[in-house]
């Protein structure tokens, strides 16, 4: 029966780097002051923010003040997308949100809760059978009354990487803010390119190795925001609610680390992917990779297999001792076709059988290669289980 | 080798203690759970509802286990509610419950469990097994007033080899006490009822949503020919039913026969309804077929009715007659005319 599991679903969250647990440790309990308080325990606490902001800025190559502390990417993605929506109808009465059908449920959903609940229209880009935006769609888009466009980064299912850079810039050229979620992207890819276009950028500390329940939103001072969360004069006005200061020192101690590690990182997590990516291929009938084959995560690979149950797939390989996930993973049972696979062009039939593979600083190369001895007979008992 | 055993879950009471008792042997055990299909009218399938899933899920976390549901949607629902619809249509009453054991826990389960690496399957029925001279025995539970094995008498040599069934041993009593005392969430949910895929509604109105063709009005006719009514369509009623007919007679009237050539429902008094003989198909047995001298057998033709001694005549390979020892009641097209040898189950077939 299983060993301990090999964590293959780094896309999903990842462990908690030992040196972030030390830099968070003293804010749990010894540091408890609050920010805002006057004493000398408050600003003890008020340092630790501020540090942590400068470093978030050090790494993002941005000013200070652009760094807003949330609970995590999916508040960041609200505060984005509301807030520069509420704004820019304030401002100019722009009432259109523009974004992708491949974007992560945080921006989806607030979209479509904009156009619902509050009288945006919605538009959404095309995409390629990779899940890319062409920045031509987007240009011949852009108009007066764009409120706000949101376009990911790095896609968490698929693993595609967007030009940002390229398309934050032709919104900038307009005047019209420009949001990305680069929650899984911030782990792996330098953003300091996409930071000097005034972009809304979202990030989230348990995607790189920092605590969960923390995230940022990098608010270049050009794009006006509303506040979601009024109260205290926190964040700018921005973001109320007392600091969680252990948190916040947390993932700007993982962030820094994270922009340390990357160079050597990027080039073991890409052969890693490459491998998993051209086995699986070779070995697995009826699989494609889903996503881009090369402007994709360094550590994420992605298939859509025919006619298998991704979720009794997910659960078959667990019990072999790998956790890995699917796209249309779904606790109920009742898997219904990931919507950015469907965007991709990939017919129902593949779509439900979907398998993502996100390796990590611990991943070994034996790991993988265990993984991969195993994954072309699961993948079968698997489909015949199914009776396919 | 320690076995690693599959435990199907419901979030009911049984496949909770069942799990319960599982995790106190050196087996290796991990819960799975079917998503089965649903009428969309009607909401979520009673085995597998949101809360039941909720329920499962936080028994499985309590006991340790991995937990896992599968979806079994599609397959529930052609090998056992599209079956289930085409008897009906036919004139027949299926029982879903033993096409969903053979075809869907015995079958589509079974084989997700095995390409989980499990060497086992556990339920949380009421049966035993035994293994005698190298061959798997179907035995009822200790305690007869529970037993399942009706319902299991559908499995083969291949199926029980790979069977584990915790209660078989236990009484209803005994294992609501085993779930209050491990505090286990199902304890106090109540048994099941009806067709898990209505979500509780009549099945007749299912049927005339379903094939609203077999809802012809036709004559209702006694056993001696006279007309003494019309009902509204055969899909609504089932050999020995009493209510609902829609006749006012001197005595209680029952549904006798189901005439599916020309539409007629032939109904008569509770004398009329019993029959010792009658014929089964789709025969499926444990083991060997009883012999036809065979003088000890039993047969019972309902899941909860009363077993009463029998012989079997072959009518070819996939037929026989049924000679029980007196008339009994509800033998009814369509449901399983199971025979036991003493305790032991040892298959049958499908009421003609």
């Amino acid at each position: 029966m299983p060993a301990p599991a090999v964590y293959l679903d780094h896309a999903a969250t990842t462990p908690l780097d030992p040196k972030v647990l030390a830099a968070m440790q003293p804010y749990f309990a010894a540091e408890y002051g609050n920010p805002s308080s006057i004493h000398a325990m408050g600003q003890h606490a008020e340092a630790a923010v501020e540090r942590a902001r400068s470093e978030v800025a050090a790494v993002l190559r941005c000013p200070t003040q652009d760094v807003i502390f949330t609970s995590g990417g999916s508040e960041s993605d609200n505060l984005a997308l509301r807030g520069a929506a509420f704004a820019s109808r304030e401002l100019r009465g722009a009432r259109r949100v523009l974004t992708t059908p491949v974007e992560h449920p945080a921006v989806l959903r607030t979209a479509e809760a904009l156009a619902r609940q509050h009288g945006f229209s919605l538009d959404l880009l095309p995409v390629d059978h990779f899940g890319q935006v062409d920045p031509d769609d987007l240009r011949r888009r852009l108009t007066p009354d764009t409120a706000v466009v949101s376009v990911i980064h790095a896609n968490n299912e698929i693993g595609t990487v967007n030009p940002v850079t390229h398309l934050a810039r032709l919104c900038a050229e307009q005047g019209i803010p420009f949001h990305t979620d680069a929650v899984q992207a911030a782990a792996h890819l330098d953003l300091q390119e996409l930071t000097d276009a005034p972009a809304l950028i979202s990030i989230g500390g348990h995607k790189l190795y920092g605590p969960k329940g923390v995230g940022v939103l990098r608010c270049p001072s050009q794009i006006p925001l509303l506040p979601e969360i009024t109260g205290g004069g926190q964040e700018h006005g921005l973001r109320a609610g007392t600091h969680n200061v252990p948190l916040i020192v947390g993932l700007a101690a993982a962030l820094k680390l994270a922009a340390e590690t990357r160079p050597v990182e990027h080039a073991r997590h890409s052969g890693l992917r490459d491998r998993i990516l051209s086995r699986v291929l070779a070995e697995v009938p009826q699989a494609v990779i889903s996503g881009h084959p090369l402007q994709r995560l360094p550590n994420h690979a992605s298939f859509c297999f025919h006619q298998l149950d991704g979720n009794a797939l997910v659960a078959a390989l667990d019990r072999s001792g790998y956790a890995c996930s699917s796209g249309s993973a779904c606790k109920t049972g009742d898997p219904t076709p990931s919507g950015v696979l469907l965007a991709l062009g990939l017919p129902p039939a593949w779509a439900l059988g979907s398998l993502r593979v996100t390796v990590g600083r611990s991943t070994l190369p034996q790991e993988v290669d265990g993984f991969l001895s195993v994954l072309p007979a699961v993948i079968q008992a698997v489909r015949s289980a199914g009776g396919n | 080798m320690p076995r690693v055993v599959a435990i199907a879950m419901s979030g009911g009471v049984d496949s909770s203690v069942a799990a319960a008792l599982l995790t106190q042997s050196q087996d290796h055990v991990f819960g799975l759970m079917l998503r089965l299909w649903a009428d969309p009218h009607q909401g979520p399938n009673r085995c597998c509802s949101p809360v039941d899933v909720e329920r499962a899920r936080q028994t499985a976390a309590q006991l340790g286990i991995p937990f896992y549901m599968i979806d079994a949607q599609q397959p529930f629902l052609q090998e056992v509610v599209e079956p289930f619809i085409r008897g009906y249509a036919q004139g027949v009453t299926p029982n879903p419950c033993m096409s969903c054991n053979r075809l869907i826990r015995w079958g589509f389960l079974l084989r997700h469990a095995q390409a989980m690496g499990a060497t086992h399957l556990a339920t949380g029925h009421y049966a035993r097994t035994a293994l005698r001279d190298g061959h798997w025995h179907l035995l009822r539970a200790r305690h007869p007033d529970k037993d399942q094995s009706y319902v299991l008498s559908v499995l083969s040599q291949q199926h029980l080899s790979h069977a584990l069934f915790p209660l078989g041993e236990l009484t209803k009593n005994e294992v609501r006490q085993i779930a209050r005392q491990r505090g286990l969430a199902a304890m106090d949910r109540l048994d099941s009822q009806d067709l898990c895929f209505l979500g509780g509604s009549d099945y007749r109105d299912f049927l005339a949503s379903r094939v609203p063709e077999a809802y012809r009005p036709g004559p209702i006719l006694n056993t001696h020919g006279e007309t003494l009514g019309a009902h509204s369509g055969l899909v609504g009623f089932t050999v020995g039913q009493r209510k609902g007919i829609g006749l006012s007679a001197s005595s209680p009237l029952y549904v006798i026969e189901k005439r599916v050539a020309d539409n007629t429902l032939i109904v008569g008094p509770r004398t009329e309804l019993a029959r010792s003989t009658f014929s089964i198909g789709e025969l499926g047995w444990v083991l060997d077929p009883p012999r036809p001298d065979a003088s000890d057998l039993t047969v019972q033709v309902r899941y909860r009715s009363r077993e009463l001694p029998a012989t079997i005549q072959w009518l070819d390979s996939s037929r026989a007659l049924v000679r029980a020892s007196a008339p009994v009641a509800g033998v009814t097209p369509g449901q399983a005319a199971v025979f036991y040898r003493g305790e032991e189950c040892l298959g049958g077939g499908i009421i003609l």
